[in-house]
């Protein structure tokens, strides 16, 4: 027995992008927020050091500056139009965060500060440009506890604690979902005219990961099983900072700040990769540096991590030899990098002003995702079939605004602008569409799946198949990749999923049975890794984060395009253009 | 890697009429967290163990709970600062329904943070650019916007205890962050809510809040800053 309920609208995910688009949907429309966790533990609020937006408060600064930044770090994958209302609509989002209360620190002048982040330039000096809105190192903390208060303010509806399990797609048209209620186990059906995806990453494929346990990509796989397709999955960006062994985050403000990366020769590692930017280049150049370093034997003690160094000593040896004027102490240290420095001493027993920190590279941001149009309408294929009533916006979304590699800052523009753009659009439709029937076994699918993990009397634990799949993914679909590793991981994965169909859990109950859920998540990335390692096998050239070592050039000739993955009876890909604009490919250097 | 005893209060509806001790023996890291020894129970020994936990690293308040007798992030606490002879106890937040294990209702805590309008108040016309503030105004109530609403403050507070009516410190919190803030002009009406029989007199400054504290807030405080605003009337 499901319990029913109808919206006009309903968002899956309480992150930025989902209560931007709650938030803008419901001023218009009947809206629903049906979200797995309680809207404030969303991981947006781990996102630490900013959002970018050409405000020009301290010093010039052009939208257009951003879009060009944003397209040379995509490696010139991004869909130009896209990029365009990205950087141009920032500006009225992040003033709009403003107005809602948003606490920005603030210029001497009482305007929003902004700072220095990698890869924000001035375009006519080509130095550094400050761009990136701040609130302390807890951005994204006051961005999603802002939005859940707007929320609370315009009583938008929330449904927490509910899993949605399974998106009713069929025939190219959505009509809701299915959801499980954790604290009573009872399935529920959400019919709605219009239905937004917006449920974040899935970075728990890998071990090494800066990614929340809930990241799982549930969604998106759900979509899969529905015979829709991903976009650019290849695409997977690696942190070149996290906290070794365990992958939390630490922000490239460290290196904004001064840090540098040091092997274990002692040497500065960065200045032979990046002679320009250093240990501010990109991050898929900074990662695939580390891990060279480690190869060739620089790790440190020989194993697979390298030191971040900001005891500020080192940083100001490093400052003259640059010829910088610059000097730093340990109470600037503190005062700037707070969170950071708390986080090394909480998690690694180590002080940052005084010892050298080990990092290895983390995973961190999916690039790729549920294909949509720049209104946010889901995508059925590569020739651009509208899934009518379907919407997708934030991190699972691949719009494409960030392409072969995102640059930092701007994933959290993309929820705002995307899913404020998002909410404005599925209203409008809504108001004029009308709901459509949904079976009366609509729920008989979702269901089904969970009563197959209940009930299965199999052999093994799912955690031990999460470990595998994740050590797997670590090594061979990480920062590098050849064709004979990419192979032999989508054999395994399918072998994890073999396994997967004797798995048993202990908990048959009903209530917050989060064993079930757990093991269904797992279900979910198992499927997301192997479009994940196929897509990386079907792209045999090297652009932003996806790195081919068989392959190492990028391929304009061929590869100049979007992938489109589907999983319903077998993988197949599909390819389409990159929308280009003002700005023509050229070589990528830092 | 060390051997850990741990103890965890554990409550089934579906089975259980009351509470009972679960007892496991775990290896861990001493650089583990206490939230990785609880998922080596749940994924290796007892997958009913029911929990709530997202980012593992102290910034979302999903898995505050009493880590031997006091109130902590698990995903914020590291096995080698918990340990005692071997062993470490772990219980659910007191003063919230316990649902399953170490998951409570967090509905009552939910409702106390809406009861104190915790959102800008502000109708006037901001223009097209942002409301302008300076950095000491920005400063005033910088300390009251790291809550997290992890509840670890408001259930570790006797008077909440008590009486559960009381809005408890988290919500205090989250007023205080707004009735500061120089762009709000919401205060009378908080202060009016909270200056009530359920609001900030029932504060007994017993300290276990700002003890409790995983984000390092001076919650009482933020809390005595309140008191004043009420006592005198008048906010900056
Ligand atoms: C440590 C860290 C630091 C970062 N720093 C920055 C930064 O400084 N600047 C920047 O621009 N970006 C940063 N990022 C990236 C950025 O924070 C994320 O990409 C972004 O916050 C994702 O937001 P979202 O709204 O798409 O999803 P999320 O905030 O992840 O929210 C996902 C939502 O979906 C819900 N959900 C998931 N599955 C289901 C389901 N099955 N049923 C129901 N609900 C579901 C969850 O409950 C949650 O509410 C950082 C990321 C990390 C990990
Ligand atoms: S799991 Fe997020 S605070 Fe502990």
């Amino acid at each position: 027995m499901a319990q029913y309920h109808q919206f006009d609208a309903i968002v899956v995910g309480a992150g930025g992008a989902g209560l931007m688009a709650a938030l803008y949907a419901s001023r218009s429309v009947n809206t629903a927020v049906i979200s797995k966790l309680y809207p404030t533990r969303s991981h947006t609020g781990a996102a630490q050091g900013g959002i970018s937006a050409a405000l020009g408060n301290l010093e010039p600064d052009k939208w257009e500056w951003h879009a060009y930044d944003t397209v040379k770090g995509s490696d010139f994958l991004a869909d130009q139009d896209a990029v365009d209302i990205l950087c141009r609509e920032a500006i009225d989002a992040v003033i709009d965060l403003e107005h809602m209360g948003l606490p920005f620190d603030r210029t001497p002048d009482g305007k929003i500060s902004q700072r220095r982040f990698g890869g924000h330039t001035n375009n006519e000096t080509k130095k550094p440009v400050m761009r990136a809105c701040h609130a302390a190192d807890r951005t994204g903390h006051m961005i999603l506890q802002t939005l859940y208060q707007q929320c609370i303010k315009n009583n938008v509806k929330f449904f927490d604690e509910f899993q949605v399990i399974d998106v009713l797609v069929e025939n190219n048209v959505c009509n809701g979902v299915v959801a499980v209620c954790l604290a009573t186990g009872e399935t529920h059906v959400f019919q709605a005219k219009a239905t937004m995806i917006a449920t974040g990453g899935f970075g728990k494929m890998w071990r090494i990961s800066s990614n929340a346990h809930s990241l799982t990509g549930d969604l998106p796989a759900a979509l899969l099983r529905r015979g829709l397709p991903l976009q650019d999955m290849e695409f997977y960006q690696f942190h070149p900072t996290g906290i070794y062994k365990m992958g939390i985050l630490l922000s490239e403000a460290a290196r904004g700040e001064g840090a540098v990366f040091i092997n274990n020769k002692g040497e500065r590692f960065m200045e032979r990769y990046a002679p320009t930017m250093k240990d501010l280049a990109s991050r898929d150049v900074c990662s695939r540096s580390i891990y060279q370093e480690v190869r060739a034997g620089n790790g440190i003690d020989g194993k697979d991590y390298v030191y971040l160094e900001f005891r500020p000593e080192v940083v100001n040896r490093y400052f003259q030899a640059d010829g910088n004027p610059r000097r730093v102490d340990a109470a600037y240290m503190e005062k700037r990098l707070p969170d950071i420095i708390d986080f090394v001493r909480v998690y690694m027993g180590i002080d940052p002003i005084t010892q050298p920190v080990p990092i290895q590279p983390t995973a961190h941001y999916a690039m790729g995702g549920i294909p949509t149009d720049l209104d946010t309408r889901v995508l059925a294929d590569e020739k651009g079939t509208i899934v009518e009533g379907l919407y997708a916006a934030g991190e699972v979304a691949c719009v494409s605004v960030h392409g072969a590699n995102r640059l930092g800052t701007n994933s959290l523009v993309d929820l705002v602008v995307y899913g404020k753009r998002g909410g404005i659009r599925m209203a409008e439709y809504a108001k004029q569409a009308s709901l459509r029937p949904v079976k009366q076994d609509a729920h008989k699918m979702g269901e089904a799946v969970l009563s197959a993990i209940r009930d299965n009397p199999g052999r093994e634990r799912p955690s031990s198949l999460r470990r595998d799949l994740q050590t797997l993914m670590d090594q061979d679909v990480g920062v590098f990749r050849t064709g004979a590793g990419l192979e032999d991981a989508i054999d395994r994965i399918k072998a994890l999923q073999e396994r997967y169909k004797d798995i048993h859990i202990d908990d048959k109950g009903l209530q917050f049975n989060t064993d079930l859920m757990e093991a269904w998540e797992l279900g979910c990335l198992l499927d997301l890794a192997e479009v994940t390692a196929f897509s990386a096998l079907s792209r045999t050239e090297s652009r932003g984060a996806h790195y081919r070592e068989d392959f190492p050039n990028r391929d304009d000739q061929n590869f100049l395009k979007h992938s489109v993955v589907w999983k319903n009876g077998g993988l197949r890909v599909a390819y389409k253009p990159v929308r280009l604009g003002r700005y023509a490919p050229t070589e990528r250097k830092y | 890697m060390i051997k850990v005893h741990l103890k965890i209060k554990r409550f089934n509806p579906e089975k259980d009429k009351k509470p009972w001790w679960g007892e496991y023996d775990v290896e861990v890291e001493p650089t583990d967290r206490v939230l990785d020894a609880l998922h080596e129970v749940k994924w290796n020994i007892d997958g009913t163990l029911a929990l709530r936990r997202s980012c593992a690293h102290g910034v979302c308040g999903s898995d505050a709970m009493r880590i031997n007798g006091r109130n902590r992030l698990a995903c914020h606490r590291l096995i080698r600062d918990e340990i005692q002879n071997g062993q470490i106890t772990i219980e659910p937040l007191l003063g919230l329904r316990v649902i399953k294990d170490l998951i409570v209702d967090m509905e009552p805590f939910f409702a106390h943070y809406r009861s104190i309008m915790p959102y800008l108040v502000n109708d006037t016309d901001p223009g097209p650019r942002e409301r302008l503030q300076s950095p000491e105004d920005r400063a005033r109530f910088d300390d009251t916007t790291k809550c997290i609403l992890c509840a670890a403050c408001t259930t570790s507070c006797p008077s909440f205890w008590a009486r559960g009516e009381y809005v408890g410190p988290a919500a205090i919190v989250q007023a205080h962050r707004f009735i500061f803030d120089s762009r709000d002009q919401g205060a009378a009406e908080r202060l009016e809510v909270l200056g009530d029989s359920n609001g900030v007199w029932r504060c007994r400054t017993v300290f276990n809040c700002t003890e409790a504290c995983p984000r390092g807030i001076e919650v009482t405080k933020a809390i005595g800053e309140v008191k004043q605003a009420i006592a005198s009337g008048k906010v900056r």
